[in-house]
């Protein structure tokens, strides 16, 4: 969390956000301001908190991921960024814009125009059609009927439900819904998209798909997305950039390798126990760097360990290639053996346990 | 007995001078405040006596067709109309339906905005909630008599009494509607920067259409509820007739108006239910979730 980026160079910038939920929360946060712990706010004023000085940097063009366990605040901490929750304390900049400046005029017209948003529960409008629900956002923002149903049908084609359009929300399944909802997300054509457990309520091969797609889409529209998961291993398979979220509070920030190779605390290492690390680990963090003679065989930079793996089938070390095709380094199965072997905590002594 | 602590005597005096006030200093007014009612409802009994019988039983069969797309509410709606020409009521039956739409209109265009208003507000709701209990448990002669002291017997305190003791069901209805819209659609709407009228037009009141639908089924059938009574103070109609019957002692007369009254409900009923499952299924409610 200690990167001090300025307002300019990041997406969402979130300093302090707070959120008790409760009658009274500006009472609440007195006293925690006074230095009592949560459970002691919770348990003396009936208050909940939400969330607990939460500050992130999002950079712009990233998916960047909040992780964590249901009633860890993550819903809250999303809403907070299109202000569909008011924090009770903190700073939100979204562009370099002051969020809980604006006024209701001012937020419609940012909601409208700047953010976009895909909900766990699909949200879909079930009286309208498909192509009337993608085209809802345009419609709001006063879009003319033919313009606004030609940019639907575009998305709906990019989602991959050409031929739904005069479908109702409730005929299609559930990866279809959602596939609506992201295209009607994707029709704003916004910089910033916010994904609320987008892919959660979906069937695991389903899911798998809507990642794929998602990355794919990512990689031509670079967008800043935003992405609020419980599912660690979503987290690491998409995230440029993971922060892990506990009762409220940030736990730890990093790049997805970095959070598995080096958790924060006993929390973050029990996901990081049963989580594919193949999957979350580049090749190029445990590659030895430097000019070898050339391998046969190559993989690219961004590379993760699975690609890897089954080369070593047939040979002893495998060549990393940069984005112009030289080699930067090599990598043998030992390295990828030893990176993907269970972590053991060599920083904290007590614990052993596994 | 319980003793007499107080004498309410003062008391009833001054209501009862009160409304003689009311009556004498602002009876035109409020009688001229009351007449776009009676243009209304004058307005559909004329056209309803002046349609052709057997143009209105194709309009209603037709309804209930596009309602249905089956033969069987057509059938059911054919049959309970000729019964009412057979029978020689269809004269009254149209006066009836007229009260009853003219009822249920204002109900409408009363009731709707009020439940909206009550969706909106814990406040309002605390309010209005007692009042439309009151509405539907007071007697209507309470409120009767002053009516017909005000605006004199005939269709004014007749149509006004069947108001109030319809409309409370369709308050109730909107308000509950509006707010059991799935709180999701509500949250996805308003993250895309949606204005409140636009979420209450674009989302509320079309998810909330097959509830308000069913308000308004339940102000029709107590709107015909109440023609007996209205007959009582110079509505006319079918009412009319079972009070003849009544008071003549000639059951046949009375028997053969109240299944009159039967069978227009039956009608009406009918075809409302069968609009408000269309609609519901159009939308599906509860199965998207």
């Amino acid at each position: 969390m200690g990167a001090n980026g300025t307002a300019g160079d990041a997406a969402i910038v979130m300093r302090g956000v707070t959120k008790i939920f409760g009658p009274d929360p500006e009472a609440a946060l007195k006293l925690m301001r006074a230095g009592r712990s949560k459970a002691e706010v919770q348990a003396e004023t009936g208050h909940v908190v939400g969330l607990d000085n939460v500050s992130l940097d999002i950079a712009r063009g990233q998916i960047y991921v909040v992780m964590g366990l249901s009633g860890s605040g993550k819903s809250t901490l999303i809403r907070h960024v299109n202000r569909l929750i008011d924090p009770t304390a903190g700073e939100i900049v979204v562009n370099g814009e002051k969020v809980l400046d604006m006024t209701m005029a001012q937020l419609r017209d940012f909601r409208r125009t700047r953010i976009a948003m895909v909900f766990q529960k699909f949200g879909l409008l079930p009286h309208r059609s498909v192509i009337d629900n993608v085209a809802y956002g345009l419609e709001v923002r006063g879009m003319g009927r033919a313009a606004r149903l030609e940019k639907a049908a575009h998305w709906i084609e990019v989602v991959g439900l050409s031929g739904y359009e005069k479908s109702r929300p409730r005929q299609l399944s559930g990866g279809q819904q959602q596939r609506v909802g992201l295209a009607r997300a994707l029709a704003m054509d916004t910089d910033i998209l916010l994904m609320d457990e987008a892919f959660s309520a979906l069937d695991p091969l389903i899911r798998s798909g809507m990642q794929e797609q998602l990355l794919d889409l990512q990689s031509s529209l670079n967008k800043t997305i935003l992405f609020i998961t419980h599912d660690f291993d979503e987290a690491l398979k998409i995230g440029n950039r993971i922060a892990v979220l506990k009762d409220g509070a940030v736990q730890q920030v990093g790049k997805p390798e970095e959070i598995v190779l080096n958790p924060g605390n006993a929390h973050i290492e029990e996901f990081v126990r049963d989580v594919n690390k193949a999957r979350a680990i580049h090749v190029r963090t445990v590659m030895e760097e430097g000019a070898f003679e050339p391998c046969e065989l190559t993989v690219p930079a961004d590379a993760r360990c699975e690609d890897v793996l089954p080369h070593f089938a047939s040979h002893e070390w495998v060549g990393v290639v940069d984005g112009e095709g030289r080699q930067i380094g090599r990598v043998r199965a030992r390295q990828v053996i030893k990176a993907l072997a269970r972590y053991v905590p060599s920083n904290g002594p007590s614990n052993g346990q596994g | 007995m319980f003793p007499e602590l107080i004498d309410t005597r003062p008391l009833r005096r001054a209501v009862d001078d009160g409304l003689n006030w009311v009556v004498r200093n602002w009876g035109g007014e409020l009688e001229a405040a009351a007449y776009p009612l009676l243009m209304l409802l004058n307005w559909i009994e004329r056209l309803l006596i002046a349609t052709p019988w057997w143009l209105f039983i194709a309009f209603f069969v037709g309804l209930s067709w596009l309602a249905t797309r089956g033969w069987r509410l057509p059938l059911v709606v054919f049959l309970s109309l000729i019964f009412l020409g057979l029978m020689q009521l269809w004269r009254d039956a149209m006066v009836t339906t007229a009260l009853m739409i003219a009822a249920t209109l204002t109900a409408i265009v009363v009731s709707i905005p009020v439940g909206v208003w009550m969706s909106r507000s814990w406040r309002v709701r605390q309010i209005v909630t007692p009042v439309l209990d009151l509405m539907q448990t007071l007697p209507s002669f309470v409120y009767l008599i002053p009516a017909v002291m005000i605006f004199g017997p005939g269709k004014i305190p007749a149509l006004l009494a069947t108001i109030v003791y319809a409309s409370p069901p369709l308050v109730r209805l909107t308000d509950l509607g509006l707010r059991n819209v799935d709180p999701a659609v509500m949250e996805a709407s308003r993250a895309f920067g949606t204005s409140p009228s636009q979420r209450l037009f674009g989302v509320q009141i079309p998810l909330a259409l097959p509830t308000i639908l069913a308000g308004i089924n339940q102000t029709t059938m107590m709107a015909l509820a109440m023609v007996v009574i209205a007959s009582m103070i110079g509505a006319g109609g079918l009412g009319y007739q079972v009070l003849q019957g009544i008071g003549r002692l000639e059951v046949s007369r009375g028997l053969f108006a109240g299944l009159g009254i039967v069978v227009l409900a039956i009608v009406f009923d009918r075809i409302t239910q069968a609009y408000g499952r269309r609609i519901q299924e159009r939308i599906g409610v509860g199965e998207v979730r």
